[in-house]
């Protein structure tokens, strides 16, 4: 193959069939059956960040674009569900269900393919945002800081958003040689993401040219974005404008990911 | 037996099947046919290329060149409809681990598009058939080596399989267990199915396989049924005597035409001269430490194959 051959096969659009749901179903059943500890990180967290963080920290802050720091925070918490479970289901729990458990191995002896398995995969990852961010959603509306029934529609925002955290997230399970791997995309791409995406103070305090990097390369910023628009209500053109970005990468990372991931798993 | 059949019952048949890793060749350019209901087993050394065979007949690894087909499909065109009539046992366990052992088959299940009613029909049975019903709701960690391998053999069945791919499906266990495996192998091949079996076990070729084919370094070096390699390689008694070198000296007298192998510390003589041949010479000259056994298949495979480790 040429390079050229090589770097256009990362691309090619896999065939994909309705079996998608039965590997999507195996993790669903998973999840079910420890749903009780899956519910608490997403129903503890927000608690705490907003207790410390909002409530605590936020007297001493004073009012952001008109709102309380609290209030502030409380979408992007809702963001940063839909990041982090997305982006450690499809690191952590598919490496472990890969090369741990070689689940993959058992599934793709059957009629499904590598691609579906993989599709599937990113799906679930996307649902468990879905799950996640409703859950600190209902959190952040039972603290009464949701202002607007736009919220609604967060958990659409979610699935999208999950979808494209979760086919980065595939990107660099087809990289890693190990587990401990994920230490780099943690630190060097979630963390910063975490504190940088406009997520604990508005992204105007940057010099304009750190605006502009952060709206381009930073994918939390535009969930940020969305979930913050939805539920304050404030709807315009810049929702649009994060929805496009997500409704380019997505796809773009979907498909990578599941054609890297087939050529690190079929030699 | 098994090369009996005509053409048209031939289930798999590989022409010039070759695999290539970077700077491997796994499989060299190998031809086979594999007849319906048919037992055979691939033995071979560690890296010889059996399970990347396994592998491509399941469409799990696409062959670097070559034609393979599977009840006449070929792998690389009809991958889901061969799957569909495959069951795999594969060397590792890879097991469910998250779900119990009835989950486990319904589960599988699923994967091929079975009812959910009749999956769990189908499951109950195969519990049943692998003597594992009363640990029915156990979780996968809890189970031994040997109900893992009964599950993994009881879950390669959940599609009714026509076609059965055994790799190394008694590794690890104790011989009561690998009794019980070999009756149900035997079972399935009453039923029709067709099976290829990869082993090391040179006694679980002879017991289950209709035909043996011996693999090395990515080829076939032989191939036939277990008992007329045996007497065609080995043939059917072997000597063994400690070594001494007047006696080895007296054996080369005696057996000008025989193979003499010395290991450590025993010489080994095969020769093809009718049974019997050795008792007698036994009577004339008693000799220290000398038995005499069968020939078998692993002194087959260990002629054919060497005696150096492969790793």
């Amino acid at each position: 193959m040429t390079s050229k051959q090589s770097f256009a096969s990362n691309f090619k659009l896999p065939t994909l069939t309705y079996r998608v749901w039965s590997v999507w179903r195996r993790d669903f059943d998973v999840f079910m059956k420890t749903f009780k500890v899956n519910f608490f990180p997403p129903l503890l967290e927000p608690i705490f960040y907003l207790v410390g963080l909002g409530f605590g920290l936020g007297i001493f802050v004073q009012n952001i674009e008109g709102y309380s720091y609290v209030k502030f925070i409380a979408p992007a918490l809702v963001a940063i569900s839909i990041m982090n479970s997305s982006f450690f289901e499809c690191t952590y729990g598919s490496f472990v269900r890969m090369y741990y458990q070689k689940t993959f191995d058992a599934i793709i002896a059957t009629p499904i393919s590598i691609e579906e398995v993989i599709a599937g995969e990113l799906l679930w990852g996307a649902t468990r945002s879905l799950i996640s961010s409703s859950i600190v959603l209902a959190v952040v509306a039972a603290f009464g800081l949701v202002s607007s029934p736009w919220f609604l529609l967060i958990p659409v925002i979610a699935f999208l958003g999950g979808l494209m955290f979760s086919s980065m997230a595939m990107c660099f399970t087809s990289l890693a040689p190990n587990i401990d791997f994920f230490n780099y995309p943690g630190f060097l791409f979630i963390t910063p993401m975490f504190m940088l995406s406009g997520t604990f103070f508005p992204l105007s305090q940057f010099p304009p040219s750190m605006q502009v990097l952060a709206q381009v390369i930073l994918p939390l910023t535009h969930t940020v974005i969305l979930s913050r628009g939805l539920i304050f209500g404030n709807l315009g053109v810049s929702l649009l404008i994060s929805l496009a970005w997500i409704a380019v990468v997505t796809p773009f990372f979907f498909v990578l990911s599941i054609n890297r991931m087939k050529k690190k798993l079929i030699k | 037996m098994g090369r009996k059949g005509m053409a048209s019952d031939i289930v798999i048949e590989a022409r010039s099947l070759t695999k290539k890793y970077d700077d491997l060749l796994a499989v060299d350019n190998i031809d086979f046919q594999v007849h319906k209901g048919e037992c055979v087993g691939f033995l071979g050394p560690n890296g010889a290329g059996k399970t990347t065979t396994i592998k491509m007949i399941d469409c799990v690894l696409p062959p670097t060149s070559g034609k393979l087909t599977v009840a006449g499909m070929d792998v690389s065109e009809k991958p889901r409809e061969i799957k569909k009539m495959v069951g795999v046992e594969p060397q590792e366990d890879n097991l469910d681990p998250d779900f119990s052992v009835i989950t486990n088959l319904v589960v599988y299940a699923r994967y091929f598009d079975i009812p959910k009613k009749d999956a769990v029909k189908r499951a109950e049975e195969l519990l049943k058939f692998s003597q594992l019903e009363e640990k029915r709701n156990v979780i996968i960690s809890e189970l031994s080596t040997g109900m893992k391998r009964r599950l993994i053999l009881a879950r390669a069945l959940i599609n009714e399989p026509q076609i059965l791919l055994l790799d190394e499906p008694t590794t690890g266990l104790d011989p009561q267990l690998r009794h019980l495996i070999w009756d149900k192998i035997r079972s399935l091949k009453k039923q029709g199915v067709t099976i290829i079996l990869t082993t090391h076990y040179m006694d679980e070729a002879a017991a289950l396989c209709d035909r043996t084919l011996i693999m090395d370094n990515g080829k076939f070096i032989e191939q036939g049924i277990p008992s007329e390699l045996v007497a065609k390689h080995v043939g059917e008694e072997v000597l063994e005597v400690d070594y001494d070198e007047q006696v080895m000296k007296m054996l080369q007298q005696k057996f000008p035409e025989a193979r003499l192998e010395v290991l450590s510390d025993q010489i080994h003589v095969f020769t093809n001269q009718p049974h019997g041949v050795f008792r007698s010479f036994l009577d004339d000259f008693p000799t220290r430490g000398a038995t005499v056994r069968n020939a078998n298949l692993e002194d087959v495979f260990l002629k054919l194959t060497g005696r150096k480790l492969r790793e």
